[in-house]
């Protein structure tokens, strides 16, 4: 394996362990931490890959991954927490063991999901698929165990992080304006997240998303 | 090419200009001009296509063709009628100060934010621009559904952002593997995600890939359809939204979602050469029609009844373009269209009668034909026609899609007639009780929009008697481009 | 070569024995610098035994033999394990033995006689301290098991020997897998040596104690056979860490001249993943009992994560 690929492995694996950080994090401004330290072996990726194909476009692209997902996202969303008074709030997960393991089976099953795929792969990267659509679900598993809606949020966007990352790895990133298109979409929808949390908060004095579960059919 | 610019800017150049001045006295009459100036600008897109035939313009960016054409005008018309209403209607929510200054402000700009987002999704000939205009769609309507700030309506808007955000995610990653997929063959560069290239070598690309990703679209586009069972946010969106929105989404966004997996299953079925994509389409069709008709019958809300109705109508969509063929595929586009007018209709006339009668619950309806006989009747007719009944166009569409599926597919027939039959029992009876009987309804300050509800049914009864020449011409292109 | 085999057998075993109180003591000793206070002579381990050793066993009237003969035995099987995991050389007569699922044995037989001795007598410690060792073992278990089967994965063999063959001396690779399951060693030799932040080693206050209640019976040459057992245990935690992620410098088969270099590459590690120890140790506070099956989690989720990455990526 050339030296490339082995960096590229090791910062997959790192990925993969900020995920499962994630997952199990009680406190929200370390998940904010977390999320930045994603973004930011994300762009690193993506620099690495960047510099040993010498492709251009790649550099822009590790770039912007940076700026948006390492300063402006982790900003947005810090000065959120701090205007809803959020800074030192503890959540309760529900049993972290538990949601470990099944972390660890959805990782088998996004190994076994990718196999086919990374086979056809045409790039150096391809290893990393796996680890990339494991991520994505663990994301996902930790939006689905959270009650609060910060949290969730971020989930959300861990799973914007690990798309792009399954993109970087299975096809060198996309073209270069569905990615601008991509990084538009994730800025504005956190602004819209941001005015959202004030809403709720007014309506239901508390970001618990246990208060918006009661819509059902018979009203 | 000035025609697809002048749709497209359009309405974004009224969206920056009404979020500005969205609160003054004339805003509404803005936002009407802006939307009939962009239907202006598409019937003129149409005429070109008419004459000139299919054309790709601006640097491969923006493609229209006959499947796309009628959507984009069909896009403009129903954003140009439900201007028209919404500008009666939230007159009257302003009065009965249910809405602010700014919040109006959000409103007229959202509003024509949405339009271009939808008409971008049409037009783009790049599948990578059409995932961010359907994103984007998502999050210009999701404060809107939360405009009143009650606590329903922001669980509503919740509910939507997160489902549809997780849905949208999961047809990034079939984008990205149709992108994989794309690469092999057509080379790395912009090109790759062209639909236009991807049509020509559809026969060519990977189907292992290609199934693989059309599994992650049709679940993550499927979530904006209203495929069951992600069907969960529809409901409470229409709901709890002002009325407006609730006839733009079930008269929009769901056909543009719908025309966005139907463009990817064309890529699919070329490269798999089986039948696979179209099968799952029609279990997904036809799990929408029965879960939604169990649920019609259980509903209250007069809006939920008519997005359960919605979630009903794209099922049986959806199946039609499953089962493919060229009178499937008709009958299919032609459902689409016929719906949108159709149902945009219904909740205008819903939008007013809730306003009469102060609530949303059925039960508490009644006798609309006595105090405004145009609402009565506007709910009335359209609500046969979306049942079905002939001669409307509704009818046409659910016929061919029946005798198609008799023919092809016999097993489904039991299952798509009970569902239509348990949606007529459950809205036919409310209808009835609505309409007729003791009135509690009230005078609006401002008279009801009704126009455009009139509008919309005649041209769906128009379109079940007799479809013009050119757009029966594009419906079979576009089933056989659908194949 | 039978000689060389022989010597340095004998060689690796005396060592550990020889050495195993003097690592205590160096630990004790890198704790106090970091707390700047003065720490006692780096050889009092050593007193401390001897001290032990000439004193008279004072034993309950209704302990049975289980209880008599538990230090014999744990002391017995922790040499053994010293003797087996190659510190020095890899080519010892005891290697066929060397296997690393024998070796998780080997500490299960010692602990279930050091539970059974501590229930033998009938006081509530006793049995205080047996259910909460075997709480630790039963999860930090499994997760030493999948810690050692991921460079077992990479030698393709359990047999320590070829393991720490092929690692030592292969080119420089980054394995990911490794460093996944390097964390999850670390928080196993953390739970199962009872160390900080898992059980403090120095306390004797009921509540708080694991390995303490244990021994807590004992007196005399029992409680320096168990003592001098627990120094060991950690020693052949460190060595086999060594083996596992650090292997440079081990002697290969047949080369007289790579022994004297080999044990003194040996010293400075051991040296400084004591005091690595020491400094973990400082810088952590004792967790709260239940919050151990949470720590031997994610212990276990990084061993696990670190043989899936394994498969995925270096397959």
């Amino acid at each position: 394996m050339s030296a490339v690929t082995q960096v590229v492995n090791l910062l997959a694996a790192i990925l993969l362990l900020i995920a499962f950080a994630m997952l199990a994090q009680r406190r929200l401004l370390r998940l904010i931490h977390l999320f930045a330290l994603q973004g930011g072996v994300l762009s690193l990726n993506t620099f690495v890959v960047a510099a040993a194909l010498s492709q251009p476009h790649l550099y822009f692209s590790a770039v912007l991954t940076f700026v948006l997902k390492v300063l402006v996202l982790p900003w947005i969303l810090m000065r959120l927490i701090e205007r809803l008074d959020l800074k030192r709030d503890v959540e309760t997960l529900i049993n972290i063991p538990t949601i470990t393991l099944i972390g660890i089976v959805l990782v088998i099953v996004a190994f076994n999901l990718a196999l086919p795929i990374s086979q056809l792969a045409g790039t150096i990267t391809r290893g990393t698929l796996g680890i990339a659509m494991a991520s994505v679900l663990i994301s996902f598993l930790m939006m689905i165990t959270r009650r609060k809606a910060v949290a969730q949020v971020i989930g959300f966007l861990a799973m914007e992080n690990g798309l792009f990352f399954a993109a970087t790895s299975a096809t060198y990133g996309m073209p270069m304006v569905v990615e601008l298109g991509i990084a538009l979409d994730v800025l504005v929808g956190t602004f819209i997240f941001g005015i959202f949390f004030f809403h709720i908060r007014e309506t239901f004095d508390s970001l618990d998303i246990h208060h918006l579960e009661k819509l059902k059919d018979r009203q | 090419m000035t025609e697809v610019l002048l749709v497209l800017g359009l309405p974004l150049i009224g969206a920056v200009l009404l979020a500005a001045s969205g609160d003054r006295p004339w805003a509404a009459e803005a936002n009407t001009a802006v939307a009939l100036s962009t239907l202006l600008a598409a019937v003129a897109l149409t005429a070109r296509v008419i004459t000139l035939g299919p054309l790709v313009t601006m640097g491969e960016l923006f493609f229209v063709d006959a499947f796309n054409v009628f959507l984009v005008t069909l896009t403009a018309f129903v954003g140009f009628t439900t201007a028209v209403f919404s500008r009666i209607y939230m007159r009257v929510e302003q009065d009965r100060g249910k809405l602010s200054p700014k919040r109006l402000r959000l409103y007229h700009g959202m509003y024509q934010l949405f339009m271009f987002t939808m008409l971008l999704a049409l037009l783009t000939n790049n599948v990578g621009i059409l995932w961010v205009a359907m994103e984007a769609a998502t999050l210009a309507t999701v404060l809107l559904v939360s405009l009143y700030r009650t606590p329903a309506s922001i669980e509503a808007a919740w509910k939507y952002f997160i489902l549809c955000g997780v849905g949208i995610a999961q047809a990034l990653f079939g984008t990205i593997l149709l992108y994989l997929a794309a690469e092999r063959v057509l080379g790395s560069g912009g090109s790759a995600l062209l639909w236009t290239h991807l049509n020509d070598v559809k026969g060519q690309l990977e189907p292992t890939v290609l199934a693989i990703a059309f599994v992650f679209l049709l679940v993550g586009y499927g979530t904006k359809v209203g495929l069951v069972p992600l069907h969960n946010w529809l409901p409470d969106a229409h709901a709890e939204g002002p009325t407006p929105i609730s006839a733009v989404l079930s008269g929009l966004l769901l056909n543009v979602a719908l025309y966005a997996v139907v463009r990817n299953k064309v890529l699919v079925d070329a490269a798999l050469g089986t039948h696979a994509a179209g099968t799952l389409m029609m279990g997904f069709g036809l799990l929408s029609v029965i879960v939604a008709a169990l649920f019609l019958s259980r509903q209250k809300d007069i809006k939920r009844l008519f997005a359960y109705s919605s979630i009903e109508h794209m099922g049986i969509a959806t199946f039609a373009f499953g089962m493919g063929g060229a009178v499937a595929s008709f009958a299919g586009l032609l459902h689409m269209t016929a719906h949108s007018l159709t149902k945009s209709a219904i909740f205008f006339a819903v939008g007013h009668a809730a306003q009469k009668t102060g609530t949303q619950i059925i039960d508490d309806i009644r006798g609309l034909i006595h105090v405004s006989p145009a609402v009565g009747w506007g709910l009335m007719i359209g609500g046969i026609a979306i049942l079905g009944i002939p001669p409307f166009g509704v009818f046409a569409s659910e016929f061919l899609i029946l005798t198609t599926a008799m023919k092809d597919h016999p097993w489904a027939t039991p299952i798509l007639l009970l569902g239509l039959a348990l949606a007529f029992a459950s809205i036919f009876s409310r209808l009835q009780a609505m309409v007729l009987g003791e009135s509690t309804a009230e005078r609006l300050p401002h008279p009801p929009a009704l126009f455009p509800v009139f509008v919309h049914l005649l041209i769906v009864l128009l379109l079940g008697l007799w479809i013009p020449p050119y757009l029966a011409n594009w419906y079979r292109q576009a089933a056989a481009m659908i194949g | 070569m039978i000689w060389f085999d022989l010597v340095s057998q004998l060689l690796q075993s005396l060592l550990a024995i020889l050495l195993a109180p003097l690592l205590l003591g160096w630990i004790n000793q890198c704790r106090a610098w970091l707390q700047n206070r003065s720490a006692p002579s780096l050889l009092q381990p050593y007193r401390m035994l001897r001290k032990l050793l000439e004193k008279d066993a004072v034993i309950a009237h209704n302990a049975s033999w289980l209880f008599r003969l538990t230090p014999y035995v744990v002391f017995a099987s922790m040499v053994l394990a010293a003797s087996i995991v190659p510190i020095v050389a890899t080519d010892l007569p005891f290697s066929p033995a060397a296997d690393v699922i024998a070796l998780v044995g080997l500490f299960a037989v010692a602990r279930v006689f050091m539970a059974l001795a501590a229930m033998d007598i009938g006081t509530a410690f006793g049995s205080l301290g047996s259910r909460r060792e075997m709480l630790i073992a039963a999860l930090a278990e499994p997760a030493l098991l999948i810690v050692f089967f991921t460079p077992a994965l990479i030698a393709q063999s359990t047999a320590l020997t070829t393991i720490v063959e092929q690692l030592a001396h292969r080119q420089l690779h980054l394995y990911p897998s490794m460093a996944f399951a390097a964390v999850a060693f670390v928080m196993v030799l953390l739970a199962e040596n009872a160390r900080i932040p898992v059980d403090n080693p120095s306390t004797h206050l009921e509540l708080t104690m694991v390995h303490e209640a244990l021994i807590l019976e004992y007196s005399a040459r029992h409680l320096a056979l168990m003592d001098w057992a627990h120094a060991l245990k950690l020693m052949v935690y460190l060595t086999l860490g060594i083996a596992l992620f650090l292997p440079w410098g081990v002697a290969q088969p047949g080369h007289w001249l790579a022994l004297p270099l080999a044990v003194v590459a040996v010293f400075i590690k051991l040296a400084l993943l004591g005091a690595g120890l020491a400094v973990l140790e400082a810088v952590s506070a004792k967790m709260r009992i239940f919050r151990v099956p949470e720590f031997l989690g994610i212990a276990f989720l990084l061993a696990v994560l670190g043989m899936l990455i394994h498969f995925l990526v270096e397959a």
